[in-house]
């Protein structure tokens, strides 16, 4: 088991917004976790990185219990979040954003071989290496985050919605990457508002509802599960 | 953004275009120029030939020892503000942590009786000013959001009533005859002496340039990315595995201790401190020259502040229909920043990441808006 989450709870203030919750997430998996807007998917994501304390509960990675660590050092474990929305660094260049994101990394040689692999997988920012972050399009953005995040050669790697905002077209390719990215050995924990696509790609899903877990199973099962198609899949 | 606006923005922009692009050389010829060219400043032979540039109303040496102390500071909290963007409201309280470090350990009036000489006390001041800036930061800088603006704000008041009430401190009649920094002449007169204010200007200025290598430096390390991505995105720092805390916390201890070192130099020209010398403004000014000069540019930083401090004394002596035009520097100071937030909010010489991220916050204002 490569994650596992026990019984988690978060607070933001008085308000909670997870309810105990429990998911693991098995080596070379790709695991969706889906649910309507404000259900819980990105802190959900947050607790795992650490940037948000959990109230209760215990969250163990790669065998170490990894509940009240530090984010920082929770990413020299493998364990890198490319976080929801324009989460790059406006005023670097993307070159500079993409080194920031192997930034906990010592090995050159690895390090100049993952840009190299980054900027195979986003051609797009090879274009664009020397512009500010900042002045990219949105579609841009969110392929920088996910480049960025691969670059810490994570061994989880947590993508926060990396489709928002993207033109069906790039939909796709982002999907077509995310599926390549896990044969070449990564495991990855996906939140996604668009449902169709992330349990199509998904080995395993759950389905959260505001902080708490409904339901899991195989990707492809809740694919056709009625009441995940009324819900998300927007199809009676 | 009117068009006039615009204009003057990339009409500047292209200045910094061009420096970028020059050749090495030229670029270390220029910077040796403007270095010779402050250290011969403060003599006659040469200030006469100057214009209106040297004062009127105070010795011009004086002046510049006081310019330069500002700069000394405005290089030290654009650390703090500048690169990690951490908003630092009571900068000048390490300032006074470290004039009042010197007077107490060397002035005769002090209750300890210590007598150290000066340059004993330069170190220990530091250091002194070091802690308490990692003491003050600790607990703060591991919360977001404004209450670091809060607590500095606090502690700078707190260390001014401290001076003003406490008997240990002397309040307004603080500590007389602190000594001046060592060295002699060949005929036994000493360098640094009453009198002659160009000494202190010049190791002001001296020491300016060192911290200056020093920041350049650091800004262009490991520690130096960890500042800027904190400053940029610190939730996204944390994700790339930036240790956000222990970096804030180091700006936070550099800044003071250039700050304590600014004090200690204070102290020792004056030789003379009490609790008159630390009032809320001089914080502001100092923060509003980083500001105006360009946060996250160590070059920025110097002219603000040393424009800021040259303008306020300029401003000395000077009548215009009957009035001291003196009266008037914060008058004119808030004017001059009213309109750079309009024509240029990155300030004079920014960083050009920092352009890059006004102009990012621009578009999400146009965008939201
Ligand atoms: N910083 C915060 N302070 C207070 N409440 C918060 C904060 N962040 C999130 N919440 C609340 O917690 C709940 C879960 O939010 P979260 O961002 O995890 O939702 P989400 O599932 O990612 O939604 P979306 O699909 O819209 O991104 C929401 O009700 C939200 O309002
Ligand atoms: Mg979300």
């Amino acid at each position: 088991m490569l994650l596992e989450i026990e019984d988690v709870s978060l607070l933001y203030g008085r308000i909670q917004a997870l309810h105990g919750i429990s998911l693991t997430v098995d080596e070379g998996e790709i695991v969706a976790l889906i649910g309507a807007n404000g259900a819980g998917k990105s802190t959900t994501m947050r607790a795992i990185s650490g940037i948000r304390p959990v109230a209760t509960g215990r969250i163990r990675f790669a065998g170490q219990d990894i509940t009240k660590m530090r984010p920082d050092l929770r990413v020299r474990l493998g364990l890198c979040q490319a976080p929801e929305g324009r989460g790059i660094f406006p005023g670097m260049s993307v070159l500079e954003n993409l080194d920031m994101g192997a930034y906990t990394r010592r090995d050159r040689a690895g390090v100049a071989a993952d840009l190299a692999r980054v900027l195979e997988l986003f051609p797009r920012l090879a274009e664009r290496a020397k512009q500010p972050g900042g002045t990219l399009s949105g579609g841009e953005q969110q392929m920088l985050a996910v480049g960025r995040a691969l670059m810490s050669r994570p061994k989880l790697l947590l993508l926060d919605e990396p489709s928002m905002g993207l033109a069906p077209m790039l939909i796709q390719q982002i999907f077509s990457i995310i599926t390549e990215i896990n044969q070449q050995g990564t495991t990855i924990l996906l939140v996604e508002q668009n449902a169709q696509q992330a349990l199509a790609r998904a080995h395993r899903a759950y389905v959260l509802e505001t902080g708490r877990i409904v339901k899991s199973g195989i990707g492809a099962e809740l694919l056709h599960d009625p009441a995940v198609k009324e819900a998300y899949l927007g199809v009676a | 953004m009117s068009g006039a606006a615009e204009r003057i923005r990339s009409d500047w922009r292209s200045v910094g275009e061009r420096w970028r692009r020059a050749p090495k050389w030229m670029r270390w010829a220029v910077l040796a120029a403007v270095v010779l060219f402050f250290y011969a400043l403060p003599n006659k032979e040469f200030y006469q030939y100057l214009g209106p540039i040297p004062t009127t109303g105070s010795n011009f040496g004086q002046v510049l020892f006081t310019v330069s102390i500002y700069v000394l500071l405005a290089v030290g909290l654009n650390i703090v503000v500048g690169f990690a963007g951490l908003l630092d409201l009571g900068y000048f309280g390490f300032f006074a942590v470290g004039a009042y470090t010197v007077a107490v350990l060397t002035s005769p009036s002090s209750d300890l009786k210590t007598h150290w000489p000066w340059l004993a006390v330069v170190p220990l001041a530091v250091a002194l000013t070091m802690i308490s800036g990692i003491s003050l930061g600790t607990p703060t800088l591991r919360l977001r959001g404004d209450y670091l603006a809060i607590v500095t704000l606090g502690f700078a008041e707190m260390i001014r009533i401290a001076a003003t009430s406490s008997t240990f401190l002397k309040g307004q009649r603080g500590f007389n005859q602190i000594p001046h920094p060592p060295g002699e002449y060949a005929d036994g007169k000493p360098v640094f002496g009453v009198l002659d204010a160009r000494p202190y200007y010049w190791l002001v200025l001296t020491l300016i340039i060192l911290v200056v290598f020093g920041v350049r430096n650091l800004t262009r390390s490991r520690v130096g990315r960890a500042w800027v991505s904190i400053r940029e995105d610190e939730d996204a720092a944390q994700l790339m595995g930036v240790p956000t805390f222990k970096f804030k916390l180091w700006a936070f201890a550099a800044g003071a201790a250039i700050g304590g070192l600014a004090g200690a130099l204070y102290a020792g020209k004056v030789n003379f401190v009490n609790s008159q010398n630390f009032e809320l403004l001089n914080s502001i000014i100092i923060l509003a020259a980083v500001i105006l000069g360009g946060s996250g540019n160590i070059v920025g930083a110097i002219v603000g502040g040393g424009l800021v401090a040259y303008l306020i004394e300029r401003f000395r002596g000077i009548e215009l229909f009957g009035w001291e035009l003196y009266e008037f520097r914060f008058l004119f100071f808030g004017v001059v920043l009213v309109v750079m937030m309009i024509f240029r909010p990155e300030g004079l010489i920014p960083n050009r990441r920092r352009a890059a991220e006004f102009k990012d916050r621009r578009k999400e204002v146009s965008v939201g808006g």
